[in-house]
């Protein structure tokens, strides 16, 4: 049984000039101890539908699915309340920016002791000492006194660090990380990522890593969903999506990925993600695509065989076919 | 912390001065003078009244009028009131229980209730409750306090008879003063029906008082709450799975007090203004009353002093939301 299975989750937002689907028809399957990876652009839906899952949008947005399974548990089914005890120890989350996601006006201490207030059946001595624990295994120097500290008194790495701690304070089975080193310097992300993929191994723990950085995607995961305009137009295991991408979306996002650039200039998508008022016809991606025809601009693309990363495609790349012919 | 509030007190120096010219000089810009207010109908003969004028001090030039009354102050003589011959220090600090009793009731009405309809108009945003209570919160801000308290009056003294028309307590009862606050007073006293009686002649003029600043605070908490719901420290704490009355009522209502608390400070000022229209009104025997009767007798002395203390109330009361506003906001505490 998967850890976690979603089937045409879609998630819609009442605006002003009428719904708007940020995330249309996604699957996903998570399996226990696996690292899951969604790349794509900014405003391709990764997040929202993530969010979606742990019920954290805002009231304007609808979530629909065909499924949504914990464990074999129907969350769609589940009350508030009964969520709420999955939410935040069996499923957590971190976020983009670790710097406003930590709440000001309160210590890291007690933020971190709350999550396990909220789970666990420890009492004040216990919380405290699993949180100091907690702080050690994020590596948070000299814990102790840190409990006390405000989050503006933290550095962008040690705040991600503290929501980190958090996060996993209830040993969380799957941990669904947004964008965790988006805003943290380049030599801090790498140690955010070792760190996450550190506890991951070490707890077994499932993680699903959203993300626009392809070079994250291969130091971690396991298997790649790319996600474009709210759909997902290719989903295939990290070892084979390098060399041979089936969506030409993949393909470009690999061709932009700087140390895989062959030319002087860096290769670039043009365009931007549609968004509410300007989603086109037939195939989401085909006013960016080199390689679209008249069918791709009228005609609803087909989602293609397994052997073909399940692309979202009229003319997916790479055929099996036409590599070993060449 | 030591410089904060050193500095911050060297900031009410200029007030101090400030106010204190304006208190002085307003007072003797209306027409007619204190002799005049005291002879009433009576006939004075100019010689008279120049004497008594020279006997107060008045027919000297203003600027020393002034200084004199500086000099007075930096010893801490804030003057004699030239109709009860009394201090005027004194008869403040008499009065003030009064006042700081009513305005003290009106603030806690107003926290009371403002705090929570903001809350929940800005988690139930444009619900019918929502609307209603913005559009109370409009109504309330915008009526004139005088029209407001008579139309109270008319309603529960006067149709309902459910409470008296003015005071502080019923004739019927009397007891010395201990803490000059009556509710305490009353208890104090264990005369039976006493407590009640000043609770029922407290009730109209706090409602009253208290209307322009629930009004204000309400709408703060609104926006203050609106603003920090959408943070991301709010979507963590539910991503904790905490219940949503601890995402609202500790996450978020935290944060968005800090700029409501510096609202409820500038409130004290609305108070004090509000407190003259209320105790007129009500015929409340505190302060506010006290200044409104000396203006129209000229008592130049009880104006410009009671001004003075009233202000350096108002700039203490700043003083200490600042400190306040420190201790819940960890982001300004020193460190």
């Amino acid at each position: 049984m998967p850890l976690l299975s979603l089937r045409n989750l879609s998630v819609s937002f009442d605006t002003a000039s009428g719904p708007f689907k940020a995330v249309d028809g996604v699957d996903i399957t998570v399996e226990p101890g696996e690292v899951l990876g969604i790349v794509g652009e900014s405003g391709s839906g990764k997040s929202v539908a993530m969010l979606g899952l742990m019920g954290l949008l805002p009231p304007s947005a609808t979530v629909t699915a065909d499924e949504i399974a914990f464990e074999g548990r129907d969350m769609r089914q589940m009350s508030g309340r009964e969520r709420r005890k999955i939410i935040g120890s069996e499923i957590a989350m971190i976020f983009q920016e670790p710097m406003s996601s930590l709440n000001p006006c309160f210590t890291v201490g007690f933020q971190i002791k709350e999550a396990l207030k909220a789970h666990t059946d420890l009492d004040r001595k216990g919380r405290k000492d699993r949180a100091i624990e907690l702080m050690n295994a994020v590596g948070i120097p000299e814990p102790e006194r840190r409990l006390s500290a405000f989050p503006h008194q933290m550095s962008g790495g040690m705040s991600q660090r503290v929501m980190i701690a958090m996060a996993t304070a209830c040993r969380p089975k799957l941990l669904i990380a947004d964008e965790p080193t988006t805003a943290l310097d380049v030599t801090i992300q790498a140690q955010i990522l070792d760190l996450l993929l550190d506890l991951q191994k070490e707890r077994g723990m499932a993680m699903i890593l959203i993300t626009h950085d392809m070079g994250v995607i291969a130091e971690t995961a396991e298997r790649v969903v790319v996600q474009y305009a709210g759909q997902q137009v290719e989903r295939q295991p990290v070892s084979t999506l390098f060399d041979a991408p089936h969506h030409p979306y993949t393909s470009a996002l690999l061709a932009a990925i700087p140390e895989r650039a062959t030319e002087r200039r860096l290769p670039t998508i043009p365009g931007v993600v549609p968004g509410q008022g300007d989603r086109p016809d037939g195939c989401l991606f085909n006013p960016r695509c080199d390689k679209a025809d008249d069918k791709c601009r009228t005609v609803v693309p087909p989602r293609q065989p397994k052997s073909l990363g399940e692309a979202l495609c009229h003319y997916p790349l790479n055929h099996p076919a036409n590599v070993s012919a060449a | 912390m030591q410089r904060f509030l050193l500095s911050r007190i060297a900031v009410l120096i200029p007030t101090f001065i400030g106010v204190s010219i304006v208190a002085f000089a307003f007072i003797r810009l209306l027409p007619g003078d204190p002799v005049q207010m005291l002879a009433g109908e009576r006939v004075v003969s100019p010689e008279r009244h120049a004497a008594i004028m020279h006997q107060l001090g008045f027919d000297r030039p203003l600027v020393m009028q002034y200084l004199s009354y500086l000099w007075g102050l930096l010893q801490g003589d804030f003057g004699t009131s030239i109709v009860t011959k009394r201090g005027v220090a004194g008869e403040f600090f008499t009065l003030f229980p009064a006042t700081l009793e009513l305005s003290l009731c009106a603030i806690v009405i107003a926290v009371a209730l403002g705090v929570p309809a903001g809350v929940f108009a800005a988690v139930k945003r444009g619900s019918w409750f929502d609307q209603t209570v913005m559009g109370a919160a409009l109504v309330g801000y915008s009526m004139p306090i005088f029209w407001w308290g008579l139309l109270l009056i008319i309603l529960f003294s006067g149709v309902l008879q459910w409470t008296p028309v003015s005071g502080r307590i019923s004739l019927l009862y009397y007891f010395p003063q201990a803490t000059g606050f009556m509710l305490i007073d009353s208890l104090l006293s264990d005369q039976k029906g006493a407590f009640g009686s000043a609770v029922s002649h407290l009730i109209l003029p706090s409602i009253v008082l208290a209307t322009i600043p629930l009004a204000v605070i309400a709408r703060q908490t609104r926006s203050a709450m609106l603003e920090v719901l959408g943070e991301d420290y709010v979507r963590t704490a539910k991503a904790k799975g905490l219940p949503r009355s601890r995402v609202v009522g500790v996450h978020a209502l935290r944060n968005a007090l800090i700029p409501v608390v510096t609202t409820i400070g500038l409130q004290v000022g609305v108070l004090m203004a509000g407190a003259i229209l209320t105790e007129s009104i009500f015929s409340w025997p505190g302060i506010g009353k006290w200044m409104v009767d000396s203006v129209f007798r000229r008592d130049y002395p009880v104006v410009q002093g009671g001004l003075l203390l009233i202000a350096m109330i108002i700039m203490f009361v700043n003083l200490a939301v600042d400190i306040l506003y420190g201790v819940i906001n960890p982001r300004v505490r020193a460190r």
